[in-house]
């Protein structure tokens, strides 16, 4: 039974992997909305835009850091575990 | 190794290099070396250069700037120079093409003045000779009339009187 | 014993990031355990990448502008653009009090820059891709904030963690929110360096997998030109994607730290 075991559990580990992944799309509608509205704001007044650049950046920086961070629960539960 | 070997017994992958803390010591002295390394590079040798690199290119494009504006203002005073010759010269030629006009105006006038006397000269000559010829030609037609009207007589068979002749040729050419 | 057996494809994406000592003479066992013989000074084949992005920042900064020239040359082009580049950044998020930490932001910018870079080459190492070296830099950066904050600022630092803006009742709770993400941020800050690093190689080892399947004789031709050429161009893409990444990524992180620098010299903000 020990095998019927490992396997469930190496089951168990790839799903968790796939679930871990979703965090991704999390991170891509941020950053996605963070661009967007940048944008947005960009076109209403293009003379502000090139100072805000930094800060484009950093936003786009934390909410990408999300996603890593659900990439990196992915790779611990595919090759840590 | 733990990780290794467990990996080993559950027939799987070896995990991720990066969690095996064995290799953390190693990798930390080095990075620390190396980034002393480019400590030096960067902060001792790299940043005062580019520094000072950077300020000398302003200070020649500073220069540069200047000098420019330079050579500007004389360009513009040079322009100015220019403008004030072509000015001058325009009016100097407006005064010389006034002062020939005159001047051949006054030649004209004397030349014109002149040939009308000439030629008022020539008409009075000719108009006395035309009259000089007119007047010789009455004198030629009445004395070829009273020939004529003499001979005519003779021819007829009379004898003509002179003064009866000539009173009747005169009165015949006036009229 | 690495790879992951899907379908006879050899799909080993975490391979490329093992560390292995250069020079390991009779003790080295190939693709077998690699602990015991790495000591603190044993050449790796991290430590070599090390070596080569040190060796490309001295030819960058330091032959590249041996000449000095008013009119610069290629290599002096690029010294100089990441110097006016780091510079602005510095002046703009930190203004003047910023200029005794700009030689360590250029420091910093430069290896991640170039050790990301470099690891873009085939065959080659990223030593960014490795927990290890973006946790000492993330630590560093936090220690630096942390205690010239405390130096500057002394117990007004801790001011940062009680939000004076907010109702009295909300204080305590925002400031154990603040006071979490504090001290959150090296772990963000290392992850997210080194995790992008490590995705997008592993990413384009996955695809460069899939291609293996050429390897598989029992696959018909078609469905062998179909897979391969389709992983090939997602190589290429993602590729160019990654050499994006690396770029903003050294950016990301030395504006982050720039902006924690910020809590810690300049005047409250937020």
């Amino acid at each position: 039974m020990t095998g019927d075991l490992a396997s469930l559990a190496l089951m168990g580990k790839y799903i968790g992997a796939g679930l871990a992944t979703m965090g991704l799309g999390g991170a891509g509608i941020g950053v996605g909305t963070i661009a967007g509205n940048f944008l947005a704001g960009a076109l209403r007044n293009p003379s502000a835009a090139s100072s805000q650049m930094a800060n484009l950046f950093v936003g786009i920086a934390f909410a990408e850091a999300l996603g890593i961070f659900s990439f990196l629960i992915a790779l611990l539960l595919m090759f840590a575990v | 190794m733990a990780t290794t070997e467990a990996a080993a017994e559950a027939g799987h992958s070896a995990g991720m290099p990066q969690l095996n803390f064995e290799t953390w010591p190693n990798q930390i002295f080095w990075l620390l070396v190396a980034l002393v390394i480019i400590w030096f590079v960067v902060a001792k040798i790299a940043i005062p250069r580019i520094g000072g690199i950077l300020a000398e290119r302003n200070g020649t494009i500073g220069k540069d700037l200047a000098a420019a504006e330079e050579l500007k203002a004389k360009a513009k005073a040079a322009e100015g120079a220019y403008t004030a010759a072509l000015e001058n010269a325009r009016v100097e030629a407006a005064k010389i093409i006034a002062a020939t006009k005159a001047e051949i105006q006054t030649v004209l006038d004397k030349a014109t003045a002149e040939a009308d006397a000439q030629i008022a000269a020539k008409a009075a000559e000719s108009e006395k000779r035309i009259a000089e010829i007119r007047a010789g030609a009455e004198v030629a037609v009445a004395e070829v009339a009273r020939d004529t009207a003499g001979a005519l007589v003779q021819a007829l068979g009379g004898q003509a009187e002179p003064s009866v002749i000539e009173a009747a040729v005169s009165a015949r050419v006036k009229g | 014993m690495n790879v992951a057996e899907a379908g006879g494809l050899l799909i080993d994406p975490m391979h490329q990031f093992q560390i292995v000592p250069l020079f390991a003479g009779a003790a080295g066992e190939h693709g077998g355990g690699h602990g015991p013989e790495i000591g603190l000074f044993t050449i790796t084949n991290q430590t070599l990448w090390l070596g080569i992005a040190v060796v490309a920042i001295f030819l960058l900064f330091v032959l590249g502008t041996a000449r000095r020239s008013v009119i610069p040359g290629r290599v002096q082009s690029i010294g100089e653009l990441i110097y006016g580049f780091i510079h602005d950044m510095v002046e703009d998020v930190l203004g003047h009090e910023g200029a005794k930490f700009f030689p360590w932001l250029m420091v910093l910018f430069t290896f991640i820059v170039t050790s990301n870079l470099l690891g873009l080459l085939p065959k080659s190492f990223s030593p960014t891709s490795h927990i290890a070296v973006t946790a000492v830099l993330a630590l560093g950066v936090f220690l630096t904030v942390t205690l010239v904050g405390l130096y500057k600022k002394g117990l007004g630092f801790l001011g940062m963690f009680w939000v004076s803006s907010a109702p009295l009742a909300l204080r305590p709770i925002l400031a154990v929110i603040e006071l979490i993400s504090y001290f959150v941020r090296p772990l963000s800050h290392s992850i997210r360096l080194g995790g992008n690093i490590m995705a997008g190689h592993a990413v384009i080892k996955v695809f460069a997998g899939f291609a293996s399947i050429v390897g598989i004789p029992t696959v018909g031709i078609a469905m062998k030109a179909g897979v391969s050429g389709v992983s090939i161009l997602a190589i290429a893409g993602i590729y160019g994607l990654e050499l994006l990444v690396a770029v903003v990524q050294a950016y990301v992180f030395t504006i982050l730290t720039c902006v924690y620098l910020r809590d810690a010299v300049g005047e409250a903000h937020h």
